[in-house]
């Protein structure tokens, strides 16, 4: 049990207060001290609906903290086949091996960059098409825009890399249009100078429809009378949107892009595996798929961890971060 | 109280300024010029699809000279029957089915147990219990622990190391506490009083009135198994164990090469070069027909979890 505590608190502690409850209690659900008696109130009025929550707790335990307890490999030699939590402590050895190693720099500055152009391209995209779509009259042709920007969202990333290796093949329509301008083939999925265009637009095709939703229905919560308002100072149309739709809305963008940048490290990883192959790796490769390579495919399971540790705390102290800045600066905040 | 509304988003959006007092000779320009860019979305949208759907049914010699763009040329069926032929895909195909589903009960299970549990807002520990749940959404294991953690417990190469880790999506679970939390507690309490357990009143009053919300999870749920392929692709170590997604994502990842999906040599010269899009087409069918009349269930599933979420 030692060795679990050790690895415990730096996730936790970085974390805002309650966490630390949150982690140690599906352990010992009991464990409050000093409300005994309301405890065993609770559990004895209560205990049938305790029992529906067993299983789910169970499988937190198992599926999600154990995980993150397994992640004391980055710091131990772990063999396939031995113990989870490995065999021998090596202290930072596996930190010290990547640290120095100029691929990781390498993955690390592509995801940097990648996931800076999926923010910049993807997060207000969804804004605009949701204000385009709130100015169209007729329903039907709304409802139409709607429910064909929706549809990429429900296709497998399998498919979405399908789709974009025929779009872009050699015979695909993309060359049949450079043909007819004159211009030579381009084997697209095979240049690295590509790829990022590649990754960001099919990101782009798959998200931006169906990101309009939330700021749909943030739209309709817009009071009217504050239209009304502000036709009656004389605002145009260009003058109401900035000045009424824009705050209306400010909640939804916030938060979400919130949630963007704390998934800013892990960008698309199962579509990059997809997509990329050995000729674009100097700017497809990173570090999700870096440590997919390192660990999986290699065995060198210690050091994808100490990879996967630094790549989740990153993530972790980028949403904190971005969360409490938020909230000092425009109110919102996740929690 | 929370309500499965589509309608709002679907039918209300009130233009602002509907009424039209003032229709200015600017504004009447942008929607021309709106329309037109949302038909480009349109366009854009559905291009690549009707281009794989136009190449599933060409003939060879048109789709090598770069010849097919939106309407099928030498129009025929043979990749089609190659394909529909192919053991290994009805093999995979059959995996997709059975392991969408036994992981969607597995996960119906799950979450409408804790979301329930979560609902109650006199509970003690509640707030402990949201917190586990919340936690996992910022901070997870990571691939390495989680694939060590399932080979571990001997998962590998069943239907499990599906189902058991994806069991709950925190996600979905807000959205169905947040469905829970605006039913009506008068009923519950008029059960208890007639004498139900927990569990009785959970199944014969809560989940009777939850029926729009539970499709809608179901929904969730099983096209998240349906489409995903990481999974099955890290813990199959046996090309018929694969779902279909895999089937096709080594179609991909073989370029032209179908001996790597169960063709034999003879057959795989015989199949078209438009195998890649026929798959595509016959994996994404089932997705396709349904989504017309599931779309809007979808809709007011995310808007219910932002309420919370």
């Amino acid at each position: 049990m030692s060795t679990i505590r050790t690895v415990d608190p730096p996730p936790g502690a970085s974390g805002a207060g309650g966490r630390k409850s949150a982690r140690t209690r599906p352990r010992k659900p009991r464990g409050a001290t000093g409300t005994k008696r309301t405890w065993r109130q609770a559990l004895r009025r209560d205990w049938q609906l305790y029992s529906l929550a067993v299983l789910p707790l169970v499988f937190f335990a198992v599926f999600r903290y154990l995980p993150m307890i397994g992640n004391i490999i980055a710091f131990r030699r772990y063999h396939p086949g031995g113990s989870m939590f490995g065999d021998e402590w090596v202290g930072w050895r596996y930190f010290k091996l990547f640290w120095h190693d100029p691929s990781f720099w390498h993955v690390f500055t592509n995801t940097l960059v990648m996931g800076v152009l999926t923010l910049i391209v993807c997060f207000p995209m969804p804004i605009v098409l949701a204000l385009l779509l709130n100015e169209v009259r007729s329903r039907k042709f709304k409802r139409l825009v709607q429910s064909v920007s929706y549809l990429p969202h429900f296709l497998s990333t399998v498919i979405v890399a399908g789709v974009v290796m025929q779009f872009l093949a050699a015979d695909g329509p993309v060359n049949q249009a450079l043909h007819h301008l004159g211009h030579k083939d381009i084997l697209f999925i095979q240049q690295p100078g590509w790829f990022r265009s590649i990754y960001v637009s099919s990101e782009l095709w798959q998200t931006v429809g169906w990101g309009t939703i939330l700021y749909l229905a943030a739209l309709t919560t817009i009071d009217d009378n504050l239209y009304e308002a502000a036709r009656i100072d004389g605002a145009n149309r260009w003058r109401q949107t900035w000045h009424v739709t824009l705050p209306g809305i400010r909640p939804t963008m916030v938060t979400l892009l919130i949630l963007n940048i704390g998934t800013f490290m892990a960008v698309g990883f199962e579509k990059i595996l997809l997509l990329y192959n050995p000729l674009t790796y100097p700017t497809a490769d990173v570090v999700s798929t870096y440590l997919y390579r390192m660990g999986v495919v290699s065995n060198n399971f210690s050091y994808a961890a100490a990879i996967g540790l630094f790549e989740s705390l990153i993530g972790l102290v980028l949403i904190v971060s971005a969360n409490r800045i938020s909230r000092r600066t425009v109110g919102t905040s996740l929690w | 109280m929370v309500t499965l509304d589509t309608s709002a988003i679907i039918d209300k959006t009130p233009p602002p300024a509907a009424t039209g007092i003032r229709t200015s000779r600017g504004y009447r320009v942008f929607q021309v010029v709106n329309t037109v860019i949302l038909l480009g979305v349109v366009v854009v949208t559905l291009y690549p699809i009707v281009n794989i759907v136009a190449r599933s049914f060409s003939g060879d010699g048109y789709i090598r000279s770069g010849k097919v763009n939106l309407w099928p040329r030498g129009f025929n069926l043979t990749t089609y029957k190659a394909v529909m032929t192919n053991a290994m895909f009805w093999t995979d195909y059959r995996n997709t089915v059975v392991y969408t589903v036994v992981a969607t009960v597995v996960a119906m299970v799950l979450t409408t147990c804790y979301a329930y549990v979560l609902s109650k807002k006199d509970l003690r520990g509640r707030g402990v219990l949201v917190g586990v749940a919340v936690f996992t959404m910022f901070f997870s294991g990571g691939l390495i622990p989680n694939y060590v953690l399932v080979t571990t417990l001997g998962l590998k190469n069943s239907v499990w190391a599906i189902a058991l880790p994806n069991a709950i999506s925190v996600f979905n679970l807000l959205v169905m506490k947040a469905f829970f939390e605006g039913l009506p507690q008068e009923l519950e309490e008029a059960a208890a009083i007639d004498g139900l357990s927990t569990y009785g009143t959970l199944w014969r009053v809560v989940l009777p009135l939850s029926k729009a919300v539970l499709a809608t999870m179901v929904l969730f749920y099983a096209v998240s198994f349906w489409n995903s392929w990481f999974t099955a692709f890290l813990y199959m170590d046996h090309s018929d164990l694969m779902p279909v997604t895999v089937y096709l994502r080594n179609l991909i990842a073989g370029a032209t090469n179908a001996t790597s999906v169960g063709f034999s040599e003879a057959d795989a010269t015989a199949v078209g070069a438009n195998i890649q899009a026929v798959t595509i087409v016959l994996t994404t069918l089932p997705i396709l027909v349904v989504y017309p009349f599931v779309q809007r269930y979808f809709v007011s599933g995310v808007t219910l979890g932002a309420v919370k979420g």
